[in-house]
C-alpha cells in the first residue's frame, strides 16, 4: 500500500483542496471508494459535481443526506451533494430556543440571503456537514471536497467568520434595549440606517433588523459550535490533501493553499497531481530537435518534432512541481497521468484509483 | 469579420468559462490582439486578483489602472485594473454626494450588512463601474475576465435580480442601467471559453443557454482553448516511419517516440471529437486556439494565441 493508501486507511476526515478544474471532486470520490475497498465505512461530500460524475455516484441532488452506493467493496460507501441552505436551516433549528424562533429566522429574507448568497456560507456549511457526519459516529471516514475557493482560509475560518458577522457591534446597537445612553447611540445608528436605506431601499434594512432581533440568544450556541468545527479541522485524525494539475497557475494556487494551512499549523498530508503528461523517458529535447531536422520531410521527422515538444512539456511540469514538493515534504506527491478517458463512471473511477494508489490495474478491484 | 470591428463594436467583451479552461489566457490574448491592431485596451479583473497582469509578469491588485503594454507606433496601450465591490461602492457613493455615508459604511463594517441585505449588490456595483467605463470610452476595447462559470451567470444576472428586490433609490437606477448595457448587442458581448473535453464542453453549452435565457446578452464566438493539433506524419506508426526514413534507432528511442506520438495522436483525436460535438450542440462560430507544449504560458505562447485569434476572427462571417 502506498502512503496515500495508508492515509485513507487511517484518517477520520480528509479534506481535498485545490483550484477549479483540477479534478478535486473526482479525487475526493476515489479516496472514499478506496476506504470502502479497505473495509471502512466512508462518505464523500461533494459540492456541485459535474453531472456525469454525480450520476455515477448516484447523486440526484435532491437529498442533503448520504445515499449509499453499492459496489464490489467489503466496506460501505455513500455520497452526498451539499445543500448549503438546508444544512444552514437545520443548524438554526438545532440552536433555536423554540420551533417558533427557528421558523421566524428561516422565513426572514435577510436570513435567506445569508444562507443562500453570503460569501463564505458554502465553505461554512461544508465544514458544518463534515462535523455533523463525523460526530454521528456512523462513518469511519468523511471525505469532503471543498468549494473551489482561491483561499484555503475561507474553509478554515468560515465558521468563525459567520460568528463574527453575527457578533458585529452595529447589530448589538440595533438590537440593544432602547433606554438612556444606549437609546442615544441607538438613535444615531437608526439615522445611519435610514441613510443606508435611502441607497438600497428601506425594506431591506427592516428585514435585517428583524433578523437580528429574532436571532438574539442563539449566537452563543453558534459560536460554540464553530469552535468545535474548528477543533475537528485541526485534529490529528483530519488530513488535508492538495489536488493540483502540473501547470504554473494551479501549482501557484496549491502553494498558496499549503502556505495558508501551514500558517494554521495544519500540515498537508499528501498532494495528488492530476493530468500529468506521460514521460517519454531519458533524453533531451534539443537532441530530438536535431533528429527532427535530420529527418525533415519524412514522417519520422514529424515524430521527432512531437517527441521534443512532449519532452519539453513533461520536464516543465516536473519543474513546476519541484518547489511545492519540497515545501510539503515529507508528504507524498502522487502524480497521476492524463487518462485517455474522462472519469465519470465507477469503472473509470477504478482506473483512476489504480493510478492514485499505485496498482497495475490487473488485480481485483 | 474585421478584427478591429469585432473588438470595438461592442466595446465590452466579457470572457467567461469554467475554472482551469484558460479564461485568463484568452483575455490576455484578446487584449494583446487589440494592442496589435493599434487599439487601446483595458483589462478588468473582478475576482479580486489581477490574473491577466500576473500572466504577463506584472504583480498588481490595484483598483486603479496599471500599464501592461505601453503605447507605441504599431501598438495600442494595454492597462489592467481590479474592480472590487467595496471600492466600487465607496466610489459610487462619493460620486453621488454621499461621501460621509460611504466613510461610515467602511469604518463601521456595515458594508457587509448592506451586501448581505441586498444580494447581488456587489456584482451590480462592479458591473455599474464597468458600465461607467464603457460610457466614458475609457479605452477602445474593454475586456472583462469574468468569474468562473457558475459565478459568471449569477454575476451577470445580479442586476436583474436586484431590480426584483429593490424598487427605489440610486442602486435601483444603477441596476437598470447595467441591465440595459448587458442586453445591448452593440455595447457588450460574452465570449465563452472551454477546453475540448467532455465536461468543459457540457458546462459551456449549459452556460450559453442559461445566459441566453436569463440575461439576454449577445453571445460572441466560443473559444476552444488548448486544442491538440496532430501534425501530418503522425498517422504513420513509429516503426513504419523509421523504416521509411531508412533510419536505425535503438529500442529506447523507439519507445520514447511511441509514448510521445501516441499521447499527441490520442489527445488530438479526443479533442477533435469534442470540438465537433460542441459545434453540434451550439450553433455559434468557434475560434480554436492551439495547445501549447509548456507548463507555464510565456509571452511567446500568448503571441501565438494572438496570431490564431486574429486569423480566426477574420474568417468569421460578417454578422457573427
Amino acid at each position: 500500500m502506498n502512503r496515500i493508501g495508508e492515509l485513507v486507511g487511517s484518517s477520520q476526515v480528509i479534506v481535498t483542496c485545490g483550484s477549479g478544474g483540477v479534478g478535486k471532486t473526482t479525487t475526493a470520490a476515489v479516496l472514499a471508494i478506496e476506504a470502502a475497498r479497505l473495509g471502512r465505512s466512508a462518505v464523500v461530500v461533494t459540492i456541485d459535481p459535474a453531472k456525469r460524475l454525480a450520476d455515477a455516484l448516484g447523486l440526484d441532488g435532491l437529498s442533503n443526506e448520504p445515499a449509499e452506493i453499492s459496489g464490489p467493496w467489503p466496506g460501505k460507501l455513500a455520497a452526498m451533494m451539499l445543500d448549503t441552505e438546508r444544512t444552514f436551516d437545520s443548524l438554526v433549528a438545532t440552536y433555536a430556543g423554540s420551533p417558533d424562533q427557528a421558523e421566524k429566522i428561516v422565513s426572514n429574507r435577510f436570513y435567506r440571503n445569508i444562507a443562500g448568497a453570503l460569501s463564505g456560507t458554502q465553505e461554512y456549511m461544508a465544514s458544518e456537514k463534515l462535523y455533523e457526519l463525523h460526530a454521528s459516529g456512523d462513518w469511519d471516514l468523511v471525505v469532503v471536497d471543498t468549494p473551489p475557493s482561491r483561499n484555503a482560509l475561507d474553509f478554515l475560518e468560515a465558521p468563525n467568520r459567520l460568528a463574527r458577522f453575527l457578533d458585529h457591534r452595529l447589530y448589538r446597537v440595533i438590537t440593544a434595549p432602547t433606554r438612556g445612553i444606549v437609546r442615544a447611540v441607538n438613535l444615531a445608528a437608526q439615522g445611519f440606517l435610514r441613510s443606508v436605506g435611502k441607497v438600497v431601499g428601506g425594506e431591506v434594512i427592516a428585514d435585517a433588523i428583524a433578523f437580528f432581533t429574532a436571532f438574539e440568544g442563539m449566537d452563543e450556541g453558534f459560536r460554540d459550535r464553530a469552535k468545535r468545527v474548528e477543533a475537528l479541522l485541526s485534529d490529528a485524525g483530519t488530513s488535508f490533501v492538495l489536488v493540483a494539475s502540473p501547470r504554473a497557475d494551479t501549482v501557484a494556487e496549491a502553494s498558496f493553499f499549503a502556505e495558508q494551512l501551514q500558517r494554521h499549523h495544519i500540515s498537508v498530508q499528501a498532494m495528488i497531481v492530476n493530468r500529468m503528461t506521460p514521460d517519454p523517458g531519458p533524453g533531451e529535447p534539443s537532441a530530438d530537435r536535431l533528429r527532427a531536422v535530420e529527418f525533415a520531410g519524412t514522417d519520422l521527422g514529424a515524430h521527432f518534432a512531437v517527441l521534443a515538444d512532449v519532452r519539453t512539456l513533461a520536464a516543465g511540469e516536473l519543474e513546476q512541481l519541484a518547489e511545492l514538493t519540497e515545501r510539503i515534504s515529507p508528504a507524498p506527491v502522487i502524480r497521476v497521468p492524463m487518462l485517455g478517458v474522462e472519469v465519470h463512471d465507477l469503472e473509470s473511477l477504478a482506473t483512476f484509483g489504480d493510478e492514485v494508489f499505485g496498482r497495475d490495474g490487473s488485480g481485483p478491484r | 469579420m474585421d478584427p478591429a470591428q469585432f473588438l470595438t463594436a461592442p466595446r465590452v467583451t466579457i470572457v467567461a468559462g469554467k475554472g482551469g479552461v484558460g479564461k485568463t489566457a484568452v483575455s490576455a490574448a484578446l487584449a494583446l490582439a487589440a494592442s496589435r491592431l493599434g487599439l487601446s485596451c483595458l483589462v478588468i479583473d473582478v475576482d479580486g486578483r489581477a490574473a491577466v497582469a500576473a500572466l504577463m509578469g506584472i504583480a498588481t491588485d490595484s483598483y486603479d489602472s496599471v500599464e501592461l503594454v505601453a503605447a507605441g507606433p504599431d501598438r495600442g496601450r494595454v492597462t489592467a485594473r481590479v474592480l472590487t465591490p467595496d471600492d466600487a461602492l465607496v466610489e459610487y457613493l462619493r460620486d453621488h454626494g454621499l461621501k460621509r455615508l460611504s466613510n461610515r459604511l467602511v469604518s463601521s463594517g456595515a458594508i457587509d450588512m448592506v451586501a448581505t441585505a441586498t444580494p447581488g449588490i456587489r456584482d451590480v456595483l462592479v458591473l455599474g463601474k464597468i458600465k461607467q467605463l464603457e460610457r466614458s470610452a475609457e479605452a477602445d476595447v474593454i475586456i472583462v475576465d469574468a468569474p468562473a462559470a457558475g459565478h459568471a451567470i449569477s454575476f451577470l444576472r445580479s442586476a436583474s435580480g436586484l431590480l426584483d428586490a429593490v424598487s427605489v433609490g440610486p442602486i435601483e437606477a444603477q441596476a437598470r442601467e447595467v441591465v440595459e448595457m448587458l442586453a445591448d448587442p452593440d455595447r457588450c458581448q460574452v465570449v465563452l471559453v472551454a477546453l475540448p473535453e467532455e465536461t468543459p464542453v457540457n458546462e459551456l453549452v449549459d452556460t450559453a443557454f442559461s445566459l441566453e435565457e436569463h440575461v439576454g446578452i449577445r453571445l460572441g464566438p466560443v473559444v476552444v482553448n488548448a486544442v491538440m493539433e496532430v501534425p501530418a506524419g503522425l498517422e504513420v506508426a513509429v516503426e513504419a516511419a523509421v523504416a521509411a526514413a531508412g533510419a536505425s534507432l535503438d529500442v529506447d528511442e523507439i519507445r520514447s517516440l511511441r509514448t510521445a506520438s501516441s499521447f499527441v495522436a490520442e489527445r488530438g483525436a479526443l479533442h477533435q471529437i469534442q470540438v465537433e460535438r460542441l459545434a453540434g450542440l451550439l450553433p455559434l462560430p468557434q475560434i480554436r486556439l492551439p495547445f501549447r507544449f509548456t507548463a507555464e504560458l510565456g509571452r511567446n505562447d500568448l503571441e501565438v494565441m494572438v496570431d490564431r485569434l486574429l486569423a480566426d476572427i477574420e474568417s468569421l462571417p460578417e454578422d457573427a
